[in-house]
């Protein structure tokens, strides 16, 4: 804890400012860092050239006394889905290999604009379905956790001559690369994208911060959807306050995007709670969830006695339709999926079959070639859903169940409820070859339960590394707050960061590769 | 069952036989109507007359600077895919951005048509998978329109007599809002297919129009009233020619007092011309089907302008679902009026149905209306002023300057400028002969300066376009009238002197 608080001093912002260290020197660091972590897969692309010139630029700034503002320098990934001009952009599909967009999306945008450094596109499942990143054409990405001093002290090998690489766990997902990224020190904050609890998931398993804003907060233009109406940039950091910091870069209305609130957005800093006896913090019990482990369920009461003995209000409330809301998401995600993905036809880009007998062979080879069975499932599932015949029965029905689910929210916060305490995830992360027994649907179904009502209800949420598991992983827990109340909640957040005091991931590997060098990549904040 | 009728030289009337299945009760006759005049089969044994039921789906281009959600240039004609933006080709991760200026033509246009403006309307995708559909989705609005219930007025000649007109109307049903496609050329001989996307994303209204019409001369006479609204409020350029004003026909026939037959759907109608004639076609083709004893499918067919005749469309296998669904990247739009206008509201924000409504131009029947009041001019001489562009004003014109009385004026305008124009295939705009001289002219006439006959040989040079004035025309060419009477004496005189035999002749008688 006291090291922990020595890091927070060393602000790396803080420290390039006074020049303790440059950004070109920052950027080095990471990239060498993803170079000696490469067997995690976090990173889909590298951009090596590109990062070093943009740091080149920001050291410029610096030497004039200008920098742009606290981002200014500091490294950065951006999961695969969003457009980045110049950089290719796959989502982790054949469908899009070799993809270079000739736009930055707007959060990207915004990144740069503030001198941000971006290094590269980061690992997901593909089209960002899935819940354990292990579903993308590129691979499975690994928890860098799976290579820390505190999982290998506690897993026991089950037999000796097993493989010690077949323990690994999975990140979760689907923006399971920058979680990873974030957590093995290659950048200091990455952007996920969030949908179901695709920002969120990741970050409890993988023991980092990972905001999901209100809908509407951020732009979505240039994020490739999975859900229109549930998608929205996550932010995924080492702690509460550098979300704030990015929250606060990117926030506010787009003319690109007609879903984005008008109002003016200020960002903010967030204070150091004191006194929590003002709060009520609800505990929804339905979230008490089949399948929830005994340690997580432990934690979290505990997490509630936390705020009890600190002088909150802590209540129990229901949220009774959320029991409906997988099937309400298989219905809705997969409609979407399906009508947004038939932009995907190997006419005006991404991946083109050779079969050229006519325009419906080229279309239905292109789409069988570039789409994996996950996606092609969805895609089907969704044009069931969307029939004529169908449609009321299904689509309408999960709208209208969608509804429920976000007031059962706004009646829990109209009874003077401030935020939401539940769990992220059901457990802590499985092995990949464990993860691998259920198929995505299965998965993606058990793995959102937790997470998905905040994006039906379009809620602010954010997972909070809370302790670890016996297995020696992350456990996290989860922040809900009232719509745009990002400032409450992830004051909330920052306050419980500091009473549970999450313990420092010990890379070995990254020792093993970098003799622990780096103060300021592992220092947890940036700002 | 009330049914409809067509006036005019269309009418027939059919009774049913004795050996029918019962008298038809007095009053009511079915009717049915044939444009090219010539006989509809009045049915096998006599049996009851066919009803023939028409409605009209119409695609008006919105004319507008940029496309409906996007920043892409509106234009024709321009070189391929030279106006595409990310969001036209469908780039992943792109969003609509409703464009303003379509929301107040479709508007307008709805206004303008008696609808009700809808406060708020709703965008949905149709899904279907073509090459020059990039999103695989077309954004339209099939739950709320922007603008239902509406009618429009509009007037035909009976007898083909300009001087015989009747005014019907036909119910609108909606107006919505939605994309234009691109364009797909086929290249046969390479088997390809080029597409080009300058198109893909341009704003349409799709004005949908009741089945209130029964043949292809009411058809062509409600869009050619639509097109002139269209042009008149700016809305659309509406030139069918150049595809900003695509018509499709929903033809079916059945028996008085029975239900509505299958209708089948005609597209591919470039004309309004071409519109009569596909319509009456199609009216004639089921009749003579079901006369037969055969069945008329529920499909698409294509009017074959050179052929004269409608065709399947081969394209279409069965019935495509659209999958309809919300669009989820745009909200609800949302119109204000006087009343619900938030104060604090920004301008530019907001569209103000009452605010355009109080802007609207004079539409063509209030224009014609007033040309009658204030020239004294015949009604169906006001349907020809405006039916050209620029030929009313022109007419204001040509009378502001000139003593002639408008009465007299509009036969100058009618029978001389405008079947010259036609027969030059030019518009009023490029007219060599400008208002000005025209009025020049018919000031000479009015002070008897020229006679009639000299007039129309001076508009004759005019329309060389030489630059010269009627007045050195008339000098030229000598068409003056003389109006000295010493002079007219001395002409007299001279040729009475030329003429001596002849005066002698006269004289002895």
């Amino acid at each position: 804890a006291a090291l922990r608080g020595e890091w927070m001093r060393l602000q790396v912002s803080a420290a390039l400012k006074e020049g303790h260290v440059t950004p070109t020197e920052l950027c080095q660091r990471c990239l060498s860092l993803i170079k000696s972590t490469k067997f995690l897969n976090a990173y889909i692309t590298v951009a090596e050239e590109s990062a070093l010139k943009q740091a080149e630029e920001s050291e410029e700034r610096y030497r004039r006394g200008q920098p742009l503002g606290v981002l200014d320098g500091i490294p950065i990934a951006v999961k695969d889905n969003f457009n980045t001009a110049g950089i290719e952009t796959t989502c982790a599909s054949n469908m899009l290999k070799g993809y270079i967009s000739p736009y930055n999306a707007t959060v990207v945008q915004k990144l740069l604009d503030q001198g941000a450094v971006l290094l590269g596109k980061t690992n997901l499942d593909e089209f960002a379905m899935g819940s354990g990143s292990t579903d993308g054409v590129f691979g499975p990405v690994r928890s860098p956790w799976s290579y820390s001093r505190q999982y290998k002290e506690k897993s026991v090998p089950k037999s000796h001559s097993e493989d010690e690489d077949s323990n690994w766990v999975i990140t979760g997902g689907s923006s399971g690369g920058s979680a990873a990224a974030v957590s093995s020190f290659t950048c200091f904050a990455a952007l996920g994208s969030d949908t179901g609890g695709s920002t969120r998931n990741p970050a409890a398993h993988c023991g980092v911060v990972g905001l999901k804003p209100t809908y509407g907060l951020i732009s979505r233009h240039g994020l490739i959807p999975l859900v229109n109406s549930m998608d929205v940039p996550g932010i995924l950091t080492r702690c509460v306050d550098d979300a704030a910091v990015v929250l606060g870069s990117l926030a506010g209305h787009d003319p690109k995007d007609s879903t984005t609130i008008q109002d003016n957005f200020k960002p903010f800093q967030l204070p150091n709670l004191t006194d929590v006896s003002k709060l009520s913090i609800g505990i929804p019990k339905e979230y008490h969830a089949p399948g929830l482990s005994s340690e997580i369920l432990a934690l979290w009461s505990k997490a509630a006695d936390l705020f009890k003995n600190a002088g909150a209000k802590v209540i129990e409330v229901s949220l009774p339709h959320t029991r409906y809301s997988i099937v309400c998401y298989h219905v809705l995600c997969t409609a979407e999926v399906a009508s947004n993905m038939a932009r995907f036809d190997g006419l005006e880009y991404g991946h083109r079959s050779d079969i050229n007998k006519s325009t419906e062979s080229m279309y239905a080879a292109t789409r069988r070639e570039g789409f994996n069975d996950v996606v092609r499932g969805r895609i089907l599932s969704g044009n069931y859903f969307l029939l004529k015949q169908n449609y009321e029965n299904y689509f309408v029905k999960a709208q209208k169940v969608r509804r429920l689910i976000a007031n059962d929210f706004a009646k829990v916060f109209g009874s003077g409820v401030d935020i939401l305490l539940t769990p992220t995830t059901l457990s802590d992360a499985a092995p990949y070859t464990e993860f691998i027994k259920e198929d995505n649907r299965t998965r993606s179904a058990q793995d959102d339960i937790l997470t998905q009502a905040a994006n039906m209800a379009g809620l602010p949420a954010i997972n909070v590394p809370t302790a670890l598991s016996e297995r020696g992983l992350p456990v996290g827990l989860q922040f809900i707050g009232r719509s745009f109340q990002e400032k409450q909640l992830l004051t909330v957040a920052k306050w419980f960061e500091k009473q549970v005091k999450f313990p420092m991931i010990q890379l070995e590997e990254v020792k093993r590769h970098d003799h622990g060098v780096f103060q300021h990549q592992k220092s947890a904040s940036f700002s | 069952a009330a049914v409809r009728a067509c006036g005019g030289a269309w009418r027939r009337t059919w009774q049913r036989g004795a050996g029918g299945p019962g008298p038809a009760p007095r009053g009511q006759h079915a009717v049915a109507c044939n444009a090219r005049g010539g006989a509809v089969p009045a049915g096998k044994s006599g049996l009851a007359p066919w009803v023939p039921v028409v409605g009209l789906e119409i695609h008006a281009q919105i004319s507008s600077n940029s496309k409906l959600f996007s920043g892409s240039q509106v234009q024709f004609a321009a070189p391929p895919n030279s106006l595409v933006s990310f969001f036209d080709a469908s780039l992943p991760g792109t969003l609509p951005v409703l464009n303003r200026r379509c929301v107040e033509a479709a508007v307008m246009t709805g206004l303008a048509l008696n609808c009700s403006i809808n406060k708020k309307s709703l965008f949905d995708r149709k899904h279907y998978f073509y090459a020059d559909l990039p999103a695989g989705y077309q954004i339209t609005q099939q739950r709320v329109p922007i603008a239902v219930n509406g009618s429009l007025s509009y007037s035909l000649c009976i007898d083909n007599k300009m001087s015989q007109m009747v005014t019907k109307t036909v119910r609108i049903k909606q107006i919505q809002l939605e994309q234009d496609s691109g364009k797909s050329l086929h290249d046969d001989t390479r088997s390809q297919t080029l597409v080009d996307l300058n198109r893909a994303g341009v704003g349409l209204m799709e004005v949908v129009m009741e089945p209130d019409m029964c043949c292809g001369e009411e058809a062509a006479a409600a869009v050619r009233e639509l097109q002139l609204i269209l042009q008149t409020l700016g809305s659309s350029q509406a030139v069918m020619a150049e595809g900003q004003l695509r018509v499709d026909a929903n033809v079916s026939v059945h028996h008085p007092g029975e239900p509505y037959g299958v209708r089948t759907e005609v597209k591919n109608i470039n004309s309004i011309r071409f519109l009569a004639k596909a319509v009456d076609y199609e009216i004639q083709r089921q009749i003579e089907e079901l006369e037969h004893g055969g069945t008329i499918l529920n499909e698409t067919r294509a009017f074959d302008s050179k052929l004269g005749c409608t065709v399947p469309m081969r394209d279409k296998e069965g019935k495509q679902d659209y999958r309809f669904m919300p669009e989820p990247n745009l909200p609800p739009l949302i119109l204000y009026d006087a009343k619900s206008l938030p104060a604090n509201m920004n301008h530019q924000q907001v569209v103000n149905i009452d605010w355009i409504h109080e802007r609207l131009p004079d539409l063509p029947s209030v224009k014609r209306a007033k040309l009658v009041e204030q020239y004294g001019i015949l009604p169906e001489h006001s349907f020809t002023l405006l039916n050209e562009d620029g030929l009313a004003e022109f007419f204001e014109n040509v009378v502001k300057q000139t003593q002639m009385k408008p009465k007299k004026v509009i036969g100058w305008i009618i029978n001389d400028l405008l079947s010259h124009l036609k027969q030059h295939s030019l518009t009023v705009k490029e007219s060599p002969v400008s208002s000005f001289l025209l009025a020049d002219l018919l000031n000479l006439l009015v002070k008897k300066d020229i006679s009639s006959t000299a007039a129309k040989q001076v508009l004759a040079e005019l329309w060389k376009g030489e630059g010269k004035t009627p007045l050195e025309i008339v000098k030229e060419k000598k068409l003056g009238l003389i109006q000295d009477q010493k002079e007219l004496e001395q002409i007299c005189q001279a040729v009475i002197d030329r003429q001596e035999n002849e005066v002698i002749t006269m004289v002895l008688g």
